[in-house]
């Protein structure tokens, strides 16, 4: 009988324990710069992972991810500002926005196939960014912003703060997990057959439009809750900064950079690019040619390690193979 | 022995072109049918038309007696029709063990993942790939992706089986395996429909023969009925030299 190889290496544990243990320096050392910069790095790593369980795993390409943690963001600013709900449950309830839009919206444009639906995600997130502008309710172009005394309800700006990286903290490891879990689900496996080849996978049994719509909404649900952090901590939302294109790019960078369908590529390669982003941006020789210089990476990443980094890793070291997914 | 696969008056037109005229044929329960033809004739349309992938133009295609025109691909999997195509498409990224897996979570059986790598782990064994489990489907050669292919619509769990040209390209040795793995899924339970163009293999292994030519059935019966047909020397293999190889070929 042939021997199926078993899961008992540890390395979700792992994972989560390394990110967990990096994401508590701050909070152990009270140094709040630090808290800031790996704040930005959690949620990179979030939009990272989530984008790559429909990009990397189903292998449609959205570039307009973002979409969902303005939406997150607005929905739970909103909650918090106009009716005064508690952080915690405005960062849930502002979930159901940004999973109404990937349901219906997931729906129509998952029927499309490669570039088109890439070039559909920018069109959502392009016209989600008008409406905002352009929706009187949430501020219009100049966006909402809280009044200082809402934090008094969480002990003063400071430890409202510290709540909003815990929540990120949490929701990046939550994000983490649940891709590892699609990874090694049924529905995972469905997801990659369409991925490879989406003609074959209904002729095995698979219901397309079904599983890509599921796997879009789990994609857009981390992001949400990200961004409702986010926009707490900032206390401003614009549709500027909730819906910024460039910043969707970069997470399909990271992915890019990491390895495309892997557990572990995301949360590297956001960790890497923004580590390298802050080298590049603190060299007084390098720090204008910060972007010219992420995009060679990309090349070389592109043409010469298709897998990304943990293809390096794996391909160089055949001890860390079996540990790195 | 009833019908499990009943076509009635199947057209499938392309625009102008009707690929499939009028055919209607039974397939047994627990038999094996060979659908035969030259090029052209129609036989791989009949199975896009049978797992859903086209949409007939008229007639009904009868799956234990119920209706399945019209059904999504996928439903009609699950229901318990799986095939193997004659262009094989392996999952080329995802290892030969998951590919067969694919087959057995999402066919008919519906089984959960770890019960489906069991179930594909015993489909490899029985097909011979069992030592290429955890390869990359896209590293194997053109032989093992065809057996990879009829491996993972064994794995389903299937009633029917359609099987499109799997011996096309193996060697005479591979054959004959195929053969006996042929005869084992039979006596295993599943009905099988193939297309084959090895008259050989295809008046051997099947109980029943049907011919298509143009998109027209022009004979239906046992393999020593249809080589004795005269409109199946004379149309469809006009060709004497063909006509001579499948008498020679004769059981």
């Amino acid at each position: 009988m042939l021997r199926l190889r078993g899961r008992s290496r540890p390395f979700l544990p792992v994972l989560l324990l390394i990110v967990a243990v990096v994401a508590a320096v701050p909070l152990v050392t009270g140094n709040p710069s630090m808290r800031e910069e790996l704040f930005f790095m959690l949620l990179l790593v979030t939009l990272a992972t989530s984008v790559n369980v429909i990009t990397g795993y189903t292998g449609y390409v959205s570039f307009g991810h973002i979409v969902f943690f303005g939406l997150g963001g607005y929905g739970a600013f909103w909650l918090m500002q106009a009716l005064g709900v508690h952080f915690l449950v405005a960062a849930v309830l502002g979930v159901i926005p940004a999973v109404l839009v990937a349901a219906v919206v997931g729906a129509a444009v998952l029927r499309l196939r490669g570039a088109y639906f890439a070039l559909a995600t920018l069109g959502i997130l392009e016209a989600t960014k008008a409406f905002m502008t352009n929706f009187d309710p949430a501020g219009g172009a100049v966006g909402l912003s809280f009044n200082f005394s809402i934090y008094a309800q969480y002990g003063g700006a400071k430890s409202a703060a510290e709540l909003a990286y815990v929540f990120m903290a949490l929701v990046a490891l939550a994000a983490i997990a649940a891709s590892y879990l699609v990874r090694h689900a049924k529905f995972g496996l469905a997801l990659m057959t369409i991925r490879e080849d989406q003609d074959a996978a209904v002729v095995l049994g698979i219901d397309p439009a079904r599983t890509k719509v599921a796997a879009f909404v789990i994609s857009a649900v981390f992001p949400a809750l990200a961004g409702a952090a986010f926009f707490f901590k900032n206390g401003i939302i614009e549709p500027g900064s909730a819906f910024d294109l460039t910043r969707s790019i970069e997470s399909l960078v990271m992915v890019v950079l990491g390895g495309v369908g892997t557990v572990a590529g995301p949360v590297i390669g956001a960790a890497v690019y923004e580590w390298l982003r802050g080298f590049l941006i603190t060299s007084p020789a390098l720090a204008s040619f910060q972007l010219t210089i992420a995009g060679v990476l990309l090349l070389v990443v592109v043409l010469f390690a298709t897998s990304g980094l943990v293809g390096v890793l794996r391909a160089r070291f055949p001890a860390v193979r079996e540990w790195l997914e | 022995m009833s019908a499990l696969l009943a076509l009635r008056g199947v057209t499938v037109a392309f625009g102008g072109l009707v690929a499939v005229d009028d055919v209607s044929f039974d397939v047994e329960e627990g038999s094996i049918t060979g659908l035969i033809g030259p090029n052209g004739a129609g036989k791989s349309t009949v199975f896009n038309a049978v797992n859903g992938v086209y949409r007939p133009r008229a007639g009904s295609i009868l799956f234990d007696g119920r209706d399945i025109v019209g059904m999504p691909s996928q439903r009609i999997a699950r229901l318990g029709i799986a095939r193997a195509h004659q262009v094989v498409r392996p999952l080329t990224d995802l290892t030969v063990l998951d590919n067969v897996t694919v087959g057995a979570c999402f066919g008919r059986d519906g089984l959960g993942l770890a019960a489906g790598r069991r179930r594909a782990a015993g489909v490899l064994e029985q097909l011979g790939l069992a030592d290429r489990a955890s390869q990359p489907a896209g590293s194997l050669n053109v032989a093992q992706k065809k057996r990879l292919e009829l491996a993972r619509a064994v794995a389903a769990g299937p009633r029917l089986l359609l099987a499109d040209e799997v011996l096309a390209g193996l060697n005479p040795h591979e054959v004959d395996e195929m053969l006996g793995v042929f005869a084992s899924i039979r006596d295993a339970g599943v009905t099988i429909l193939m297309i084959e163009h090895l008259m050989q293999a295809v008046m051997h292994l099947s109980d029943q023969v049907v011919v298509l030519d143009y998109g027209r059935l022009i004979a239906v019966g046992t393999p020593a009925e249809v080589q004795a047909d005269p409109a199946v020397v004379e149309a469809y293999l006009g060709d004497p030299r063909a006509a001579e190889r499948l008498m020679a070929d004769e059981p």
